[in-house]
This record gives C-alpha cells, sequence and structure tokens, in this order.
C-alpha cells in the first residue's frame, strides 16, 4: 500500500470521526423515545469550551472533558424544557440549535485567529513504526480510539443490558413503561445528557484534532449530517458507524477525482456523499418491517405521565 | 406548546438586537458636527477574513480623523429585507456616509440611497452606481500573481494545490492570474484545483489541502476563508499563502505570504472626500498600486532571490509594466486566446470563464 493511500485512510478517518461521535449520542436519545435537533447547537458549544479550556490550561485533555460537560449543560436545558416543562422538542431543539450557535460565537470572540496544538497522535514504540498497520491501526489521536469504544459501548448496551433495555422500552412506549414503574423521565434525562456529552465530543474533535482552532460556525451542518446518519443507521450502533465512514470516505474521494482532475463537475462531486445516503436510505427503507423493528415507536411524543 | 417558545425566543432575539443597534446609534447621536460614518458588515467581525478586514478600515478612518468622525457598524446583517431595514436605519439617524460591504446588499442599497438622496453610499463589489452611491473592488488578483511567482521558483514537486470554492470568474481569475505567474518562472509546473462549494468550512478545507498534498503539492494556496488549509500545510511540513489577512499565527513556518484585503486607504480618502465637499460617484477597481491588495512581511522559508522576485513583480505592476493578463496567454485546449501584445481588458476580466494552460481538469460550469 502506497504512503499517499495510507494518508487518504487518515483524513477519512478524520471526516469521520466527528460524526461519528454526535451520531452515537443522538441515536441513544432517539432510542429513549427523544429526539433533539440541537446537535449542530452542542457540537459548537462544545468545540468553543474545548478549544478555550485546552488554549487556558494547556491541557487537550481538560479541553475534551470540558466539552464534554459544557455539551451536557446545554443538553440539560433541553431536558428541563421539553421534560419537565414539556414544550415541543422539534421547536426547542431548533432553538437550541441557534442558541448554541450565538453563544458558542459569543464565548469565543477572544480565541479567533489563535492556534493550539491539537490532541497528540498515539505513539506506540514497534507498534506505530510498523508498515501499513502502523499507522493505520496505532498511529490515530486517542479520541479516534474512543469513538469506537463508544460504539461497540452503545451496542452492547441496547442490546445486552438491563439498563439498555429499559431505555428501548422507554423509547416504544413510555407510558407501558411508566406503567410499569420505570421512571421514564429520569431515563430521558440521562440519555439526554449522554447526547449532550458525545455532540460536546464532536466538536472537542473538530476544535482540538480536525481543525485546531476556534472559528464561528465550525461545525458547518455536520450536527445536521449526524441526525440524519441515525435515520440511515435504522437506530443500529454498528450501522452508524459504518455510515459515518461510508460519508466521510466518500466525501474525500470525491476531493481526490477532483485533484486528479478528472472532468467531472465538482458541484457533482459535492453531492455524492448526500446522494449515496439518500440511495442507501431508499434501499433499506424498503424492508419496512425492519425499520418498525427498530425505530422508537415514541421517538417525539411529550410524556404526560398519568398517575 | 410550539408558538410561545418560538416568539419568546424570537422577541428576546430581536428585543436584544434592537438594544444593541440603540446603543451603538445613541452613542453618535448628540455629538456635534462630526461627519457620520456608518458600515454594514454580512458577518461577524470575528471572521479573520472579509468582515474583520472591513473593520479594521473602519478603525483606521477613527484613527486617521479622531473627533472629527463617528462610526457605527451592524454586524452579521443577511443579505436581504433585514439589509435594507438596516441601511435604512443608518441612512435615517443622521449618517453622512454609509458602506454595505457585501454583493447581495446592492439592490437594498440602491433603493435605500434613491429615499435619501443626500446621503452619500459606498457598495463593495457591486456594479450599479447612482448619483449618490459608488462601487469599490479590488484586484485581487495582481496579489494572486505575485504568490504565483514565489510559488512557481519554490515548488520542487511542480504540484501547486488550489482549493477554490465556487467556480466565478472572481476566483476563475485568481486561478488563471496565479498560473499564468508561476508558468512565466517555472513552465513546468502545473496547478491542480480542488472545488469545495463553500467559502467556509474548516473541516472541508483541511481535508481538501490533505488531499492535495497526498497527490503530490508541495505548495497550496486558496481561495476560501479559513485557515484551516494552511494550518495542515504547516502540519504536514509543506508550505501556503494565507488568505485575506495574515495568518501566520496559524502557520509561522508554512506561510510564505498573503493577500491581505486593505481597505484602509481606500475609506480614509472617501471619508476625507465627504469633509472637503469632493466626494462623487465612482467606480473604484485597484490593486496594489492604491494599496487596496496588500502583503503582509515574508515567511521564514523565503530565500531571498524569491522576495527580490515577488518586489519586482509587485513593482511592475504598480508601475504599469506588467500586467498579469498581458498576451500571450493560452487556454487548456491550447488555443491562443490573448495575442502577444495585447492584454485583457476589464470586461474579459470580469467575465472569465476558462482555464488557462497549467491548471489541470475541467473547469466546473
Amino acid at each position: 500500500m502506497s504512503d499517499a493511500l495510507i494518508l487518504s485512510i487518515l483524513t477519512i478517518v478524520t471526516a469521520s470521526t466527528p460524526l461519528v461521535f454526535a451520531g452515537i449520542g443522538e441515536l441513544v436519545v432517539e432510542r429513549s423515545g427523544v429526539l433533539n435537533l440541537g446537535v449542530e447547537g452542542m457540537i459548537l458549544v462544545g468545540a468553543v469550551s474545548g478549544f478555550a479550556l485546552a488554549n487556558l490550561s494547556g491541557s487537550a485533555t481538560i479541553g475534551v472533558v470540558g466539552a464534554c460537560v459544557a455539551g451536557a449543560v446545554l443538553a440539560s436545558l433541553f431536558a428541563f424544557l421539553t421534560l419537565n416543562l414539556k414544550s415541543s422538542q422539534v421547536a426547542t431543539g431548533l432553538a437550541l440549535t441557534i442558541f448554541g450557535a450565538g453563544v458558542s460565537a459569543l464565548m469565543g470572540q477572544s480565541y479567533v485567529g489563535i492556534a493550539v496544538g491539537g490532541l497528540p497522535k498515539m505513539n506506540m514504540p514497534g507498534l506505530t513504526d510498523l508498515p501499513v498497520i502502523g499507522p493505520l491501526l496505532f498511529g490515530h489521536d486517542a479520541l479516534v480510539y474512543l469513538s469506537f469504544a463508544l460504539v461497540a459501548s452503545v451496542t452492547w448496551f441496547l442490546r445486552r443490558s438491563r439498563a439498555g433495555l429499559v431505555l428501548r422500552a422507554v423509547g416504544d412506549s413510555h407510558d407501558s413503561a411508566h406503567a410499569l414503574g420505570y421512571r421514564v423521565i429520569r431515563v430521558r434525562w440521562g440519555a439526554i445528557l449522554f447526547g449532550g456529552a458525545c455532540s460536546g465530543l464532536a466538536g472537542a474533535y473538530l476544535s482540538l484534532a480536525y481543525t485546531p482552532m476556534w472559528a464561528e460556525n465550525m461545525s458547518a451542518g455536520r450536527g445536521w449530517i449526524a441526525l440524519a446518519l441515525v435515520v440511515f443507521a435504522v437506530w443500529q450502533p454498528g450501522r452508524l458507524l459504518l455510515g459515518a465512514y461510508i460519508f466521510g470516505g466518500i466525501s474525500i474521494l470525491q476531493l481526490h477525482i477532483q485533484a486528479l482532475g478528472l472532468s467531472v463537475p465538482s458541484q457533482l462531486m459535492s453531492m455524492l456523499p448526500y446522494v449515496v445516503t439518500i440511495i442507501v436510505l431508499v434501499v433499506i427503507s424498503r424492508d419496512s418491517a425492519r425499520i418498525r423493528r427498530n425505530a422508537p415507536a415514541s421517538i417525539g411524543k411529550p410524556f404526560h405521565p398519568t398517575a | 406548546m410550539l408558538s410561545p417558545l418560538v416568539k419568546t425566543t424570537r422577541r428576546a432575539v430581536l428585543g436584544l438586537a434592537s438594544a444593541v443597534a440603540l446603543g451603538a446609534l445613541s452613542s453618535v447621536a448628540f455629538a456635534a458636527d462630526p461627519v457620520k460614518v456608518g458600515f454594514v458588515y454580512v458577518g461577524p467581525i470575528s471572521d479573520h477574513g472579509w468582515t474583520y478586514r472591513h473593520d479594521v478600515g473602519r478603525l483606521a478612518i477613527e484613527e486617521a480623523f479622531g473627533d472629527a468622525v463617528e462610526t457605527t457598524y451592524v454586524e452579521s446583517v443577511p443579505e436581504g429585507a433585514d439589509a435594507e431595514r438596516v441601511i435604512r436605519n443608518l441612512a435615517s439617524s443622521g449618517h453622512d456616509l454609509i458602506f454595505t460591504t457585501s454583493f447581495g446588499y446592492m439592490n437594498p442599497t440602491i433603493k435605500v440611497a434613491r429615499d435619501f438622496p443626500d446621503v452619500k453610499f459606498e457598495h463593495a463589489t457591486g456594479y450599479q452606481r447612482a448619483d449618490n452611491v459608488s462601487t469599490y473592488s479590488a484586484r485581487f488578483y495582481e496579489g494572486r500573481a505575485v504568490l504565483g511567482t514565489m510559488a512557481g521558483m519554490m515548488t520542487e514537486s511542480n504540484v501547486i494545490g488550489y482549493i477554490a470554492s465556487f467556480p466565478i470568474p472572481e476566483v476563475v481569475r485568481g486561478i488563471n492570474a496565479f498560473t499564468i505567474a508561476m508558468r512565466k518562472v517555472n513552465p513546468d509546473a502545473e496547478v491542480k484545483v480542488v472545488w469545495v462549494n463553500t467559502w467556509y468550512d474548516p473541516g472541508k478545507e483541511a481535508d481538501a489541502a490533505k488531499t492535495l498534498i497526498d497527490q503530490g503539492a508541495d505548495i497550496i494556496t486558496q481561495h476560501t476563508d479559513s485557515p484551516a488549509p494552511l494550518q495542515v500545510a504547516q502540519e504536514r511540513g509543506v508550505l501556503g499563502f494565507g488568505q485575506a489577512s495574515d495568518m501566520q499565527s496559524f502557520a509561522p513556518e508554512a506561510q510564505l505570504t498573503s493577500i491581505i484585503d486593505d481597505w484602509n486607504p481606500y475609506y480614509v480618502a472617501r471619508v476625507q472626500a465627504v469633509m472637503d465637499g469632493s466626494w462623487e460617484s465612482q467606480d473604484t477597481w485597484t490593486g496594489i498600486d492604491d494599496g487596496m491588495v496588500g502583503f503582509p512581511g515574508y515567511g521564514p522559508a523565503v530565500s531571498e532571490d524569491v522576495q527580490a522576485a515577488a518586489e519586482t513583480v509587485k513593482e511592475s505592476i504598480v508601475a504599469g509594466t506588467l500586467h498579469p493578463f498581458a498576451g500571450p496567454i493560452v487556454n487548456q485546449a491550447g488555443e491562443v486566446v490573448v495575442e502577444e501584445g495585447e492584454t485583457l481588458d476589464d470586461k474579459a476580466l470580469l467575465g472569465m470563464n476558462y482555464y488557462v494552460e497549467g491548471v489541470q481538469g475541467s473547469l466546473p460550469k
């Protein structure tokens, strides 16, 4: 394998990782029966908080942790409004995105035009130096490994753990879950906070690893792509990972095709990741039984406890 | 459930916005006599690019005239109905001169100008004028010719990566000016262009930079707004050029130089003209000679030879002995589009829709 190919694969990993983080968080939120459209806003607040803290403390780790907390704090606002005050999830989520974009711009004012070192890449003596598999398996920053670990953990949690079963029950029928004595509001609070922390991580990845800087609106719509990926993945973590990498892979592939000088219209190439996503979505959607099996039945519906 | 929340939010935002606008306006309302200058910005002043440079121009006016001027600005004004409201507000609150700094403000500016014949308007990058509306823009392609010269001399792989935004004449003109200048000093060098179809997406711009470097480019240049490509160049140990402002802080070793949008001299001159009563509607399209296209110092990688060559190009453009689009110019198909001894006129420059020889790939239509 040539060096250029390895480098391209590394670029794909960088492009896909923020989508994996934001997507896996939203997947858990939606599995609990809540639709949070504020992903973009939470990513931005995570990005600016992570950057600011890394810059102030000089430690990228503190930045990443801070970004998680900041994402969860913004998510708690959403949780309070939608779960406790019963506001509309769609409207509140959209407001959260707008609010997040504004508040991150305000917080980031003094950080424009500054660079930080960024997250260090893993370097394991002996392993990272191996040809081909060294850089591909052992040469990433810590967050890339965390993204894979997170997907594996969420898969296990949803499929095998009791808590995951409760979460899915709440998402499928909050009234039944409530009747069985499960704390619907509490479960959803937990899921929303987790989703916020994951979006915060996606933001930290953008401002500390992908392009180590802060700039207004730097997520440039990745939160919305993550939301689409959750549907694309039919609410299954493994498919979400696959979807994020297909999307990231085609985004990079189209740049390569352009740089090779092939005469394909660039507008068409820029569309390609979205077109492929839609095609796969259509193919998957033909099996309506599978959608019904996996889609959380109570998604987006407000929960009013009966007793 | 839905409507109260949205309403409250919107009202809160509007209330905040008008409070800010009122605060900004009231600070000038009671001052006696000074010339009042208003600015309308399309982005935030912290964008480190286009709007930031216009705001630097506003500050230059304050610096130059002190108490004799009062300046006001409104940032992040969307192009559309909001723009007309903001411009009208500025015009009706006693401003003498109003700069509207984005192409999309053209129609609102003309419309408001009709109702305020005594207020002077300056619209950036547009083409519609009136008795009280001037237009102005910069010949950034002159700066591209300087960058192309440097890139041609410094590249070792003979591949330059060009990250482009949208296939419009402004951007195509930049690519061609860069390539022509590069081929003059290095006929073997080629330019690879990647279109990202956005002005601003740091992640995508960085991906494009990585792709171009993976395909052999050892110098990166860009016509997009974020410093991300330059940051990638720094990380990968290749070279690059900044865009719109000095981006040295993102790439201390990699930045060779940058094109700086320098509106300061123009803005100061236009305010002066209003003070003197000599202001007239005009169309300004100038470049290096008037300082509208500027450069920071050279990066550490630039040798004295290259610096000297770059300075020569700048001086020749200023002296008028070198035009970046002087013939012979050959297009990609090998056809001569401009004969030796001829020069493309402004009309041809404003409508440029083909690549010159030395650019790889085909221009998206």
